[in-house]
Parts: C-alpha cells; structure tokens; sequence
C-alpha cells in the first residue's frame, strides 16, 4: 500500500520530498526503469545524428499552421499508448480479481489508473487529435497561408504539452487523483484528497486549458476572416464548418470548467467551502458546473470527426454531399443543442420529475440532427461509385458503431431506465461505443485520409487493413460484455468482485483489449513500413484520392505558403469545379509572400507554467511567484519582438513552383 | 487576387469610432453610475426598488459600453459581432437560468439540513 506522504513542509522543496518517489510499488518502478531508458535512447540518438538544432528551428519554434498540426498529432499519440496501457491494466485486473483474489493492483494505484485513463485520453489523446486536425486542414480548406495569430497557435500546443507532461509527471512523482476523471467533491476536496494526487489534476488541466480556449478563438477567427474570396459561410467545406462550430464551443465552454476548477482550487488551497460538506458548501454544484462544460465537450470531440466523415464519404462516393444545407443547419442546431442537455449526466442526483423530463426530452431531441446527418452519409453513398480505400472503411465501421453506441445514449436519456443503468458499466459501454466508434475511428479515417497531404506519401494498405480488422472486432469484443455486465447491474470503478459467475464476461473483454492492442500495434507498423516504403507509395499530384475540396488543389506536402496565388472560390468542392473547368496552373506573375516569423516564446512560455503548475502541485511557493513573475516578464519582452514577419521573395516562391509544375508533369507523364 | 495580403484586411467594416462616439459614451456611462450612487447615498426610495433600479442601470450601462465602445452594430465585422453577442446571450441564459432551476430543485429535495448560516 502507499505510504502517506508525511505532512513536512520545507520551505524550499515545499511538500516535496523523497518519499514522494513510489519507490515502493514495483510497477511504477519497472514502468520508470523502462522510460528512462527509452528516454535516455531517444536523447542520445537525437544528439548523435546532431537533431536538437533542427527541431528547434524547424518545429519547435515553428508558427506554421501545418507542422503544429502534425505536433498535436503526435502528443495524441503518445500519449494515446500511455492511456491505452491505463486501460490494459484495469482490464487485466478486473479480469483477474474473482473468488477471493485481489488481483495485481493495489487500490490506491487502480484508482489512479481510472482516473488517469479518461482524463487522458479525453483531454490529452482526444482533443490534440482534433486540434491537430483542425489546424492542419481549416486553413488549406479555406485557401488562408496560415491561422489568424501563428504565435498563439503555436503557444497554444505548448500549453496543451506542458498539461500533459505535468500529468505524466504525477506518474513517478507524488501520485495521480483518485477520484475519477471528473474529480467530484467533496471526495476531491481536501478533507478526503489531502495528497496532491487532485492538484496534479487541477493544474495539468487548467494550463492544458488556456491552450485549448486560446486555440478555439485563434481557430473561429481564422474561419471568420480568413476565408478565400468568394467562399462564402455556405461555400465552406463541412469539415471546416463542423470546425467552426465545435471550436465556438470550445470558447464559450471551456471557460466554465476553467472557473469551476478554479473554485475547487480555493476549496483545496484557500480553504473556502465553496463545495465541501460543511459551512453551507454545495457539491452538487460542482456537478452541474462541470457538467455544463461536460456536455458540450463531447460535441466539441464528435463535431469535427462529423465532418471528416462528410469529406471522406463524399469523395470516396465520388459525389457532391447528399444535403449539405441540411449537414450545416444539423451542426448548428447540435452547436445550440448541447447546451441543453446536461442534466442528463445526474438524473439520479435528485432534481425531481419535471426536471428530469425536460432534460430527458432535449436529449432525446438532439439525436434528431445527428439521425438527419447519418442519412445524408447514407444517401450520399447510395448510387455513389464507392472506393473501399481505408478511410472509407474507417467510415463504414464509424456509421455502424456510432448508432448502436447512439441507440444506448437514447436508452440512458430515459430518466426511468437511467435510474438503473446510471454509473454502471452498462454507460461504460455506451460512451465507449460513441467515443472509439466516433472520434477514434473518426481520427483514424482522417489520419489515412490527409496522410498522403501532410507527407507526400500514402499510408500502407496491407497493414492498415490488419488494423482495421483488429480494431473494429476487437472494440466489440472488448465492451459488448460490459453492456451485459451493466444490465446485470455491475457498476464502474470496481477493483475486486465477490460474484464467479461475471468472471467470463470480463475475460471476454480482456480478450478484446488485446484484439484492440493488436490493432494499435498493427498501425504502429503501418506508420512504420509507410515511411520506410515511401519512394513506392509517393504521390506526385498531390490529390490521390481525387479529392474535391482546396486542401488537394495544392502540393503534398503543401509549400509552407501553402497556396502561391489565393485562389477564388465559386462553388462548394471547389478544388473539383476546378477540375471540372479545367483550370490551368499558374506558373508566372509570382510575388513575395508576407510570413509569419518562428518564435522560441511559446515554448519558453509554457516551460514557465510547467513549472509554476509543478511549483503549486507541491506548496513550492518561492518557486510559484518566481515563475508567474518570469510569465509576465517574457509576455511583456515578446510584445518588444518587432521581427515578427518577413518575406519569401518572388524568386523562391518562382522556383518552388516551377519544382512543382515539374513534379506534376513528371506524375502525369507516367 | 494576388493583392489579397493579410494587412489590408480592413475594409470588411471594421468600426472604429469617432470622438463624438466616444464622448457620447462617456457622457452617459457617467450618467448611468452617477444616478446609482445618488439612489444609495440619499435613499429616494425603499431598499427593494433601489435595487431593482441599480441592476437595471447596469444592464443600460452594458448596452451603452457595447455600442459606443465596443461598437457593436448589425453592420460592424459582417454582422458577426452581433451574431455572437446573441450567441453568448443564449448560452449564458441558459447556464444562469438552468443551473438556477436545477439548483433550486436539488437543494430542495436533497438538503433538508437545517439552514447553515443560521448556526452558531
């Protein structure tokens, strides 16, 4: 069991000292043994091949909207494994824990385990893969050469990385919360978290939350106002349009969970009452708070992978969208819907019939725009000239999955048959369903969709294949069984249980964890033999899939400039109108292009608050004021960095594209 | 097309107002806190109805912030800063009043202890 850390405050180390270190839980150990090392390999290959100077000044410092994109994708995926291993581990042990066994997991680590998982992969696996989308595509999609502000584009990512790094701190210094992934008082306040297992919590997602806000504003203003001449809101794309709406969500939303962890802090810090038991505190607010933001954060997650599905199904069907008007004021009206609806998530907290039934009756509702979307894939494929390709097949598996996982969501808006199913694995089942059949399957038709877009290569078809067919069964497999366990009445977060004949369903579920583990395996390959086959898989045009909107009018990978003339917008699918109409390339009348310049204050920004937030974890308070001070101070220097810009000159933007007309001429030649 | 570069961006109707609109602005943002403060300091009328008086000189001094110095008007930006304001008048009054109707409801039916703030 772990050691309580003893209540010694140094003034300099703060709550900081060695027993913090879980040098006593063999797994933790064995999993830090295995990072260092690999951690340790990493840097030293990076130092060999002499890498730190070009990923300084080639990625890290970069504003340009492409490269962050592919940065948030591979935060996502990292720490997509990391989340992934949090889910093996609780599959092994509920599988093992039967007939008087107590499994491998100590409790104290199981419940950090849970709580670890989906705070992970909601805030650090989910939203980086959607941001990472989003900030790769919007701006090629609307013809715009980057977002609005590249420097806070690029803090943005810092941010949202430090959060992570601070939450994967807690791993192997002090502990993780132990509360779930929602952290409910008063069992996160500090009368019964007195460790810093909630502050690690609060302050991983509030620095990992100033990225996310400032990246939705950064994004709907670059939707707004950068579009090309003549796209007009009706003319956007619908990934771009789904983007719009799930990032006005995210600026009107994230600020609520920003204010309702703020008051947890006081209640943990100040030792205010705003949620204890004691002194006329209120818990159940901080229930409806969260939740308020809660809601709509599972919107902000599917909204942008609705459009990836619209994209794809329309060019895989090689047809205009079924109903797109119908697609736009669907997303508008689930952008107002989700606000409606977040009762749903405490129907057996007490609020009563009436209002129970309302909010019963909104969640019932909104599955009317998403049915209306469903249709619209459906009719867009029917007597469509469909391709298989593997973001079609990514689709096809997404449209299955998502109604049964909608059709569940519908069961639980019953406020009656909630009284049965809240907090048990039957709901597990439910937002698992919608989640890994929406926004991973969702992230993983986009991933093999813009592949060839962001690196000038296809994606490998064998291997992505072998993917498919372990995750789409192994998801099945995996929480099928727990929609069965949670009829039965078994509820989450469980570590041990005493009735042998649930045994086998668990055992089921662990067999689909480790069909899904294949699955990731398989695409870890995937990516692997893509890069070392690319010369084979290259694509020259720079639209392979035939594609019909701006983003595949350009070069893959896309000059940094991403488009040498702004083009001018007349339908919707332009890029295939200009097909249509034959559109010639320019390749003369080149100017200087207007960029953004690389910056390191983003980077050197986000250092700072990892270490103020680490600094406020641990009570370290010299430290705290020292770095909110240096905050303040390289925020003000950087407003005196006036060599914010420059300009490509005519004459490379000229040779760049004379590069490509060859290119193209050589790929259609052969 | 090629002249489409982002510095020259602003003539899609941004309001930038003019010293009249300032003063204005000014002028009635002072008038609108200085009738508070003479309701509070000479007390003209009952506590209920001072109050009701002040929060709704609030909200005129809202309005009067927005349109003369924030410049909000159906026309500015495309209309799009209208857009968000009913935007965010929606979903405030949605999270006010909600989480007021909830609140109300689970107060009464999950905490009948007796009043807090009445204890010792």
């Amino acid at each position: 069991m772990h050691a309580p850390i003893p209540e010694t405050y140094s003034p300099i180390f703060g709550k900081l000292s060695l027993d913090a270190l879980p040098l006593h839980e063999p797994i933790l150990v064995a999993t830090f043994a295995v990072v260092a090392l690999g951690g340790i390999a990493v840097l030293a290959l990076l130092t060999k091949f002499r890498l730190w100077g070009y990923l300084w000044k080639e990625w890290f410092t970069s504003v340009d909207h492409k490269k962050i994109g592919i940065m948030y994708m591979i935060l996502g995926l990292v720490m997509f494994l990391r989340g992934f291993a949090d889910a093996v581990m609780m599959r092994l042990q509920q599988a093992m824990a039967f007939g008087g066994s107590e499994g491998y997991l100590p409790a104290h680590h199981y419940d950090q385990i849970f709580t670890a998982h989906g705070v992970i992969m909601i805030f650090f696996v989910a939203m980086p893969f959607i941001t990472g989308f989003m900030n790769f595509i919007v701006p090629l999609q609307i013809g715009a050469r980057d977002v609005s502000f590249p420097f806070l584009n690029n803090f943005s990512f810092w941010m949202t990385t430090s959060g992570a790094i601070l939450c994967m701190t807690s791993l192997f210094v002090g502990e993780f919360a132990q509360t779930g992934w929602l952290a409910y008082p008063p069992l996160s306040g500090i009368a019964y978290s007195p460790n810093v297992g909630v502050d690690y919590y609060i302050w991983s997602l509030q620095i990992a939350g100033v990225g996310t806000t400032l990246s939705g504003i950064n994004l709907v203003c670059t939707i707004l106002k950068m579009r090309a001449p003549g796209m007009t809101l009706m003319k956007m794309p619908v990934f771009t349009w789904t983007s719009l709406c799930a990032n006005i969500l995210i600026v009107a939303s994230f600020p609520v969970l920003t204010a309702v962890l703020v008051l947890l802090g006081l209640d943990r810090y100040a030792f205010t009452n705003f949620f204890t038991n004691d002194f006329g505190g209120n818990a159940m607010m901080y229930v409806n708070l969260i939740w308020i933001w809660g809601h709509p954060e599972v919107y902000i997650l599917i909204l942008p992978l609705f459009g990836v599905f619209s994209e794809v199904t329309s060019t895989f069907s090689g047809k205009r969208l079924f109903g797109y008007t119908s697609m736009v004021y669907a997303t508008i009206c689930i952008t107002i819907l989700s606000y409606l609806v977040w009762l749903h998530h405490f129907f057996t907290m007490g609020s009563g019939a009436s209002v129970n039934s309302f909010f019963g009756i909104t969640t019932m509702v909104i599955s009317i725009p998403t049915g209306a979307k469903l249709f619209n894939w459906l009719f867009t494929m029917y007597r469509g000239r469909i391709r298989f390709e593997l973001p079609m097949m990514w689709t096809v598996a997404f449209m299955i999955t998502f109604v049964i996982g909608g059709m569940t969501g519908v069961l639980l808006a019953v406020p009656p048959a909630d009284f049965v199913l809240h907090n048990s694995l039957f709901l597990i089942a439910h937002f698992h369903n919608v989640i890994i059949g929406g926004v991973l399957f969702g992230a993983f038709a986009a991933i093999n969709f813009w592949w060839p877009k962001a690196f000038g290569f296809k994606l490998d078809t064998f291997w992505g294949k072998v993917s498919f067919w372990c995750w789409v069964p192994g998801f099945y497999l995996a929480f099928m069984p727990l929609y069965v366990l949670g009829l039965m009445g078994v509820t989450r977060r469980m570590r041990v249980f005493d009735d042998g004949s649930l045994q086998i369903w668990f055992i089921i579920a662990g067999i689909g964890a480790a069909v899904i583990a294949l699955g990731i395996a398989a695409m870890l390959i995937q990516f692997a033999v893509s890069i070392w086959r690319r010369e084979e898989l290259r694509d020259d045009t720079g639209d392979p899939w035939n594609g019909r909107t701006l983003e595949w009018a350009t070069s893959s990978p896309p000059p940094e400039y991403n488009f040498a003339f702004t083009p001018k917008i007349h339908t919707l699918d332009s890029w295939h109108e200009m097909k249509e109409r034959g559109c010639e390339r320019p390749t003369s009348g080149f100017k200087a292009i207007h960029m953004p310049r690389n910056t390191g204050t983003g980077v050197i920004l986000s250092a700072i608050a990892l270490a103020v937030g680490f600094a406020l974890v641990w009570h370290i308070w010299w430290l705290a004021g020292a770095g909110m001070l240096g905050l303040i101070a390289t925020a003000i220097t950087h407003t005196f960095n006036y060599k914010r810009d420059y300009y490509i000159p005519a004459e490379t933007v000229a040779e760049t594209e004379a590069a490509r007309t060859r290119q193209l001429a050589a790929a259609t030649g052969a | 097309m090629s002249d489409h570069s982002h510095e020259t961006t602003h003539e899609s109707g941004e309001a930038h107002g003019s010293m009249r609109d300032y003063v204005i602005g000014f002028v009635l943002s002072v008038i609108l806190t200085a009738i508070p403060f003479w309701l509070v300091m000479a007390r003209p009328l009952e506590g209920g109805i001072t109050a009701a008086l002040i929060v709704i000189f609030a909200a005129v001094q809202m309005v009067v912030h927005m349109i003369y110095f924030l410049h909000m008007s159906p026309k500015s930006e495309d209309g799009w800063t209208l857009t968000s304001l009913i935007f965010t008048l929606i979903i405030v009054t949605i999270m006010l009043a909600g989480s007021l109707w909830v609140m109300y409801h689970l107060n009464t039916n999950m905490m009948p202890m007796p009043d807090m703030s009445q204890l010792p």
